[in-house]
């Protein structure tokens, strides 16, 4: 892809729709005048951000205080806090089975878990990888593409070929039986396929992470790795006293990103696991998706509650990062 | 000058390959390679794993313990029979092995005839005796039976993906950048305002409003319609943004001279800085195709029927439908996964660097 090709590519695709649009925007430009064109320009993505963003927040509210299982607004009753309260319902917060809504803290309780097991192992991967790749080695590019590749690959496909290695009769159990060890039911055993839904989505998703810190660490001056050398620092003391500081900013980033998505965790594990078994791997996004639409009678209110609550927590941490990255900047 | 052509002329030992400017190997280094390596079996081989076995028949595929590559039975034609028959290396009561071929088996037993001598009566074998002679043999039957039993259904799923991705993606980078235009080359009361509401949407993950956006497409008559997974992140803050900064950098002068000639801002939009912001472009314009071709939970709201639904959609659903018949799940991984690792095959260099300048922001 040189840029000559694709500047030719887009001049020649430039000639067709000028021509069909360009009076519209001439009459457009003389009625409007310079000071109000822009907004002209704004128009159809502020027009699709209100639509997809910022009404839809605003119904989530009003779906998350009125009940029924009918879709439209003004035919739901209003019955307040309710849902909130029913998610709230618990005799013991620490036992989800007295919760009026269990599944919904089994999946509280399941992402409290996988979330920060899997944002400590995917930066922790990632940033190893970043600085095994910085260092000056054969075909880096090769090992950057094998490390970033499974990011290209659709949560459904990664899916697929997790179950297909971890299957019964999978090449797993092939690989462990030759060192003499039983077969196991890898995703069936409910903290083995826990495991396994924070070893699949690390698998897929570091890559992305290890290209942000491979960046950072590019952007480290060569000369203070020369002076560490010089002064024979060893690679431990080179790594806590060199690499880290000078990462920092990045790695919060990083770290924050990956707690964001994180959270957000649905496509990789329903297709894996489903949630299960039971509902050992189900999280907070699933919940949601399972009481909006999978479940008879769907139950709006409560996914649109959760929706909330969620959006909460992850509002929370944007704004953690938003003060980490001015922070930084300042 | 000479003097570094005669050292990468000379022969290169074992350890100075791997370390290319001529410094010795730390210990570090071969961590570093040892990390390397796994990594790379562990990242490739799965996926390396998934497309053998779509070269597998169906037969080879079920086998305890799997067999590493594609393997067949061989088979001979003999005279006689109208079907081929497999060959096996039979063991003698005396020791020796000799080839058979099958005629029918029934329970232990197996009815067998000598492909050279096929006049003669056929032996009764016992199949524990029995081996069947293999040979690598890749094949295609996978996908040619996905194609036609899953039919019209799979070719229409495949056509939904790419109408949705590349409709998608051309109307993101049309939308994005005149909204990213505005923002950087005019200036007008709001403009701070504007660019903040389209940031603030980077607080609003589609996955916590589902519901209202499935309310809002029944409204606009757009379930199960394709442009109802289109529309909904058509504006996406970090195209904008990256766009914006992009076109920050060409010189208004080139604006005011085309102004000059009576250019419309459409066209010095159009015609001046969109083919300028070229780099920018295919940078959004690859986050776009990604996360269309790969997007799974709105198509799984929006999308219920299965003239509509999308190839994640199909994949995703079709061990419920059928049980898994591994073979067919396969072909269809592989299928789906196909045009991103073309793409990335050819793009690799771009993307990387696209996601590294832009993923922090």
């Amino acid at each position: 892809m040189t840029n000559g090709a694709m500047s030719s590519a887009v001049g020649a695709l430039a000639s067709l729709p000028a021509r069909a649009v360009e009076p519209f925007w001439k009459w457009a430009q003389r009625r409007l005048g310079m000071k109000a064109l822009p907004w002209l320009f704004l128009l159809p993505n502020l027009l699709i951000i209100f639509t997809f963003a910022l009404i839809p927040v605003a119904i989530n509210v009003v779906f998350s205080i009125t009940g029924s299982d009918n879709l439209y607004p003004s035919q739901r009753p209003f019955i307040g806090l309710s849902n909130y309260r029913t998610l709230a319902d618990c005799g013991n917060f620490l036992d989800p089975s007295t919760c009026s809504r269990d599944l919904f803290w089994r999946a509280v309780g399941n992402s409290l878990l996988f979330v920060p097991l899997q944002t400590l192992a995917m930066v922790g991967v990632a940033l190893m990888t970043a600085i095994a790749l910085n260092k000056k080695i054969r075909a880096r590019g090769f090992f950057r593409g094998v490390f970033f590749f499974p990011v290209m690959l659709s949560p459904v496909v990664v899916a697929m070929t997790w179950q297909w290695l971890l299957q019964r009769n999978g090449v797993l159990n092939a690989i462990i039986s030759l060192f003499g060890a039983n077969r196991a039911s890898w995703l069936a055993d409910p903290n083995l396929a826990f495991f396994w839904s924070i070893f699949v989505t690390v698998w897929a998703h570091c890559g992305f992470f290890m290209i942000i810190l491979l960046a950072g660490l590019q952007s480290i001056p060569t000369d203070v790795y020369e002076a560490a050398k010089m002064d024979r620092a060893s690679p431990f003391r080179v790594f806590w006293k060199v690499t880290i500081p000078l990462l920092r900013p990045v790695l919060l980033v990083v770290f924050v990103l990956a707690v964001i998505r994180s959270v957000q965790t649905f496509d990789e594990i329903y297709v894996l696991t489903g949630g299960g078994p039971g509902s050992a791997t189900m999280l907070v996004v699933q919940y949601i998706y399972e009481t909006g639409f999978a479940q008879q009678p769907r139950n709006y209110g409560l996914a649109a509650a959760g929706s909330l609550i969620l959006g909460f927590v992850l509002l929370i941490f944007t704004l953690v990062q938003l003060r980490i990255s001015r922070g930084e900047n300042d | 000058m000479t003097d570094t052509a005669f050292t990468q002329a000379a022969p290169r030992g074992f350890k100075e390959f791997f370390k290319p400017r001529g410094e010795r190997m730390h210990w570090t280094d071969y961590v570093t390679y040892g990390y390397l390596i796994i990594g790379v079996l562990v990242m490739l081989l799965p996926v390396l794993w998934v497309v053998i076995g779509s070269l597998k028949s169906p037969a080879n595929l079920s086998e305890y313990p799997p067999t590493l590559m594609p393997m067949a039975t061989q088979t001979i034609v003999v005279d006689g029979h109208p079907d081929p028959l497999p060959l096996f290396e039979v063991t003698q009561d005396d020791g020796t092995v000799k080839t058979l071929a099958q005629i029918r088996r029934v329970g232990i037993r197996a009815q067998m005839i000598d492909p050279d001598d096929p006049a003669a009566e056929p032996s009764v074998v016992d199949v524990a005796k029995a081996k069947p002679i293999r040979s690598f043999n890749p094949t295609f039957d996978n996908y040619k039976d996905l194609l036609r039993t899953a039919g019209d259904t799979i070719w229409r799923s495949i056509y939904n993906s790419a109408f949705i991705t590349i409709v998608a993606t051309l109307i993101t980078l049309v939308i994005n950048s005149m909204a990213a235009f505005a923002l950087s080359k005019f200036r007008f009361t709001g403009s701070t305002f504007a660019l903040v509401l389209i940031l603030a949407t980077l607080m609003v993950p589609a996955t916590i409003i589902l519901v209202p956006i499935y309310l809002i497409n029944s409204q606009l008559g757009l379930v199960n319609s394709l442009w109802g997974v289109i529309l909904p992140v058509l504006a996406t803050p970090t195209g904008v943004f990256l766009l914006r900064q992009y076109m920050l950098t060409i010189p208004d002068e080139l604006l005011e001279a085309a102004r000059m000639d009576h250019a419309s801002e459409w066209q010095i939009y159009w015609r001046i800085v969109l083919p300028l912001t070229t780099p920018a472009l295919a940078v959004v314009a690859i986050f776009s195709i990604m996360s269309r071709w790969n997007d799974f939970l709105l198509p799984l709201i929006v999308l219920n029927t299965k003239d509509s639904q999308t190839l994640q959609l199909a994949l995703a659903g079709f061990k419920t439908e059928q049980g898994i018949e591994w073979h067919l799940l396969l072909a269809m991984t592989t299928i789906t996964a196909l045009p991103l690792a073309f793409i990335f095959l050819f793009l690799q260099r771009y993307i990387t660097t696209g996601i590294a300048s832009s993923g922090v922001k």
